[in-house]
């Protein structure tokens, strides 16, 4: 394998890894405020892309990206309205055939609404054959947009947990809910706070991918499953685990296209999955105590 | 035998049903009863697996597939040039390969239905031992995810692999013979034998699994529904228990690949997909969980009213509105909604389900 070639797939491996590393920090944020996970989580990509697709037509392109996002967000919070704010401390069977049930029903409007076909956003930047130059790799600077805006988003989220006093909220949520229920802490507020900024997360991931991987409306479940496995191999509820693991996930099933055909590239990730849940449950990077802190 | 009671009355029915059709000149009704017989074979299988084991399995399809693709597969691909070699030539002496001709005249030697059949559940079986062995250590959205991740990949088998037909499938499956004459093929003129035949095999699997969770084995695997921990301090093989209800369900839904494949004449890619799957716990959901009589009903219905095209294009979106609905407001099924919440409160305990459903 020549360098460029090596870090052609390099760079592939990085793009598609951020992606899957901000599905896993959606699946995180809902992870540590609920104890659930979202099944549907990967629907909110789908719903981000697809919405911003349609506006499109009507206005320039930040704006729809923009409003997107907004939609996405008022549909994830919603969700946690109608089917899980009422629920008094439901089993984890009930929550798992809820979430499920919600991410068929979001698969079956796009349908509806978007139809079978293949959509993607216009390039931010340039066209289909605009390429730069990086380390004699030749990469699309939509590249660049995906790996800077999930880069943005993962400090910007940090940042918000870390200072405001509604992340702060919601880390206490996580950590304890009874202890932050004493405290005056709205809980409920705090759920569906989570489920608004995980929705938006997803949206804004599958607004920039859409150039490059497309959006279709049934992208989701796949997305969730590899989402899922980051988040698993990262240590479940944490943040830098989850950028590292979905970096290492990209990297792995962009070079396993040199080794194996491309349509069992999808079984990598959950052939990986499999033997992470079956050797190590709590994660490469997580220990059992720091997976019982549950840190962002 | 008081358990087994009900299934006088279903005896009559599935007669009943079958006279009614004959009678009125509807006998296409018989075709999907038929199939949704199969199925539901395949539901009860599930519903002890969830519902008196606790354990969910959101790769259930994938088993079924197993069981339908290998099926097709040895009974369909000609081994015509492979005929030199030992192990051919050993089954073939052995009268487990039919010989005959495809409809170009050229000669085709396929394997025997039956040992088809009995290799197609044999597999089916020990992938589910090789799978559940560590799947089954996991708990809740693991269980869920890890099981979900097992049927993507006998999805994305099949459907790569070219001895399975990739994305058409495998197509003229032959009949599959039993005994007496009697067949599982889709020939119009065996579509009331048929029907009959399905329903015997629902039926042996109906009281099979009736007799199995009124057993000890069936005490044990409701104690680990209620708590694993308990059940082990109290003695039960845990493991052993969880594995042996996956295994055996996985060898229900073999079956009901099998012979649905050759009832239809046929397997295609969906059949594996995560939809499928996914459709199985809906309907063992809505039959309540831990209800095999209510599972093998909604079965049934469900599927009848689904292969009929009643929901058309919202089919699947029908199965997941059902799904979202019954698990907020009738966790146990909607044939339990007013009897159990009823005795409940006339006995006045388990308060903490109550708050549960509320």
């Amino acid at each position: 394998m020549t360098s460029e070639l090596f870090i052609q797939y390099l760079l592939a491996g990085i793009t598609y890894g951020s992606i899957y590393a901000i599905v896993a920090i959606g699946f995180n944020i809902i992870y540590n405020t609920t104890g659930i996970i979202n099944f549907a989580q990967g629907e909110f990509v789908m719903f981000g892309g697809m919405i911003a697709i349609t506006l499109l037509q009507f206005m320039p392109l930040p704006l729809a990206i923009g409003l997107a996002v907004i939609l996405t967000m008022i549909i994830g919070a919603l969700i946690e309205i109608c089917f899980i704010r009422w629920l008094k401390s439901p089993s984890v069977l009930r929550m798992i055939i809820i979430t499920i049930g919600i991410s068929i029903l979001s698969r079956e409007v796009a349908v509806h609404i978007w139809g079978e076909s293949i959509r993607s956003l216009p390039y931010f930047v340039g066209n289909e054959i605009t390429s730069i130059s990086i380390l004699g790799a030749r990469i699309s600077p939509q590249v660049l947009w995906v790996v800077a805006v999930s880069g943005l988003m993962f400090i910007c989220l940090g940042i918000f947990f870390k200072t405001t006093s509604v992340g702060r909220e919601m880390r206490a949520c996580a950590s304890n809910r009874k202890a932050a229920t004493l405290c005056g802490i709205n809980t409920k507020n705090m759920v569906t706070l989570s489920f608004i900024l995980s929705a938006g997360m997803g949206a804004l991931a599958g607004c920039v991918m859409s150039p490059i991987t497309y959006s279709q409306y049934d992208m989701g479940t796949g997305l969730a499953i590899k989402g899922f496995t980051v988040a698993i191999l990262g240590g479940l509820g944490s943040s830098g685990g989850a950028v590292a693991a979905g970096l290492l996930l990209g990297v792995i099933e962009a070079f396993s296209v040199s080794v194996v055909p491309l349509a069992f590239q999808d079984a990598i990730a959950i052939a990986i999955l499999l033997i992470i849940l079956f050797i190590r449950p709590q994660g490469l990077f997580g220990s059992k105590e720091a997976s019982a802190l549950k840190e962002f | 035998m008081k358990r087994l009671l009900p299934l006088i009355p279903l005896l009559a029915c599935v007669i009943g049903i079958q006279l009614l059709c004959s009678a009125t000149d509807t006998l296409y009704y018989l075709t999907q009863m038929t199939m949704s017989a199969y199925y539901s074979l395949l539901i009860i299988g599930l519903c002890v697996l969830m519902g008196y084991a606790g354990q969910i399995s959101l790769g259930h399809a994938g088993f079924f597939a197993i069981g339908g693709y290998i099926s097709a597969a040895l009974t369909t691909h000609s081994l015509v040039s492979f005929q030199d070699n030992s192990l051919v030539k050993l089954l073939d002496s052995a009268g487990l390969l039919l010989s005959g001709q495809t409809l170009y005249g050229e000669e085709l030697l396929v394997v025997n239905p039956t040992l088809a059949c009995f290799v197609a559940i044999v597999a089916a079986a020990l992938i589910a031992v090789f799978i559940g062995i560590p799947v089954l250590k996991l708990k809740g959205h693991y269980l869920a995810m890890a099981t979900l991740g097992f049927g993507i990949i006998i999805y994305r088998l099949v459907l790569a692999v070219e001895y399975f037909g990739e994305a058409d499938g495998i197509s003229e499956v032959p009949a599959f013979p039993l005994f007496a004459g009697l067949s599982v093929s889709g020939n119009f003129a065996d579509r009331v034998p048929n029907y009959y035949i399905a329903w015997g095999i629902l039926l042996i699997g109906m009281v099979l699994l009736l007799n199995l969770i009124d057993s000890r084995v069936g005490r044990g695997l409701r104690g680990i529904h209620g708590s694993e921990e308990a059940a082990d301090a109290m003695g039960v093989n845990t493991a052993r228990f969880k594995l042996q209800t996956f295994v055996l369900s996985a060898i229900f839904a073999a079956i009901a690949g099998v012979f649905l494949t050759h009832y239809n004449g046929g397997i295609g890619p969906s059949e594996a997909g995560v939809m499928k799957s996914v459709r199985y716990v809906a309907i063992v959901a809505v039959g309540g969980m831990a209800n095999l009589w209510g599972a093998m009903l909604m079965g049934i219905i469900l599927n009848f009213l689904s292969l009929r095209g009643v929901f058309g294009s919202y089919d699947d979106a029908v199965f997941g509105f059902i799904l979202i609905v019954i698990m907020l407001f009738a966790p146990n099924g909607i044939l339990s909604i007013n009897v159990r919440h009823q005795l409940r409160q006339l006995f006045g305990r388990n308060k903490q389900d109550d708050g549960e459903e509320a």
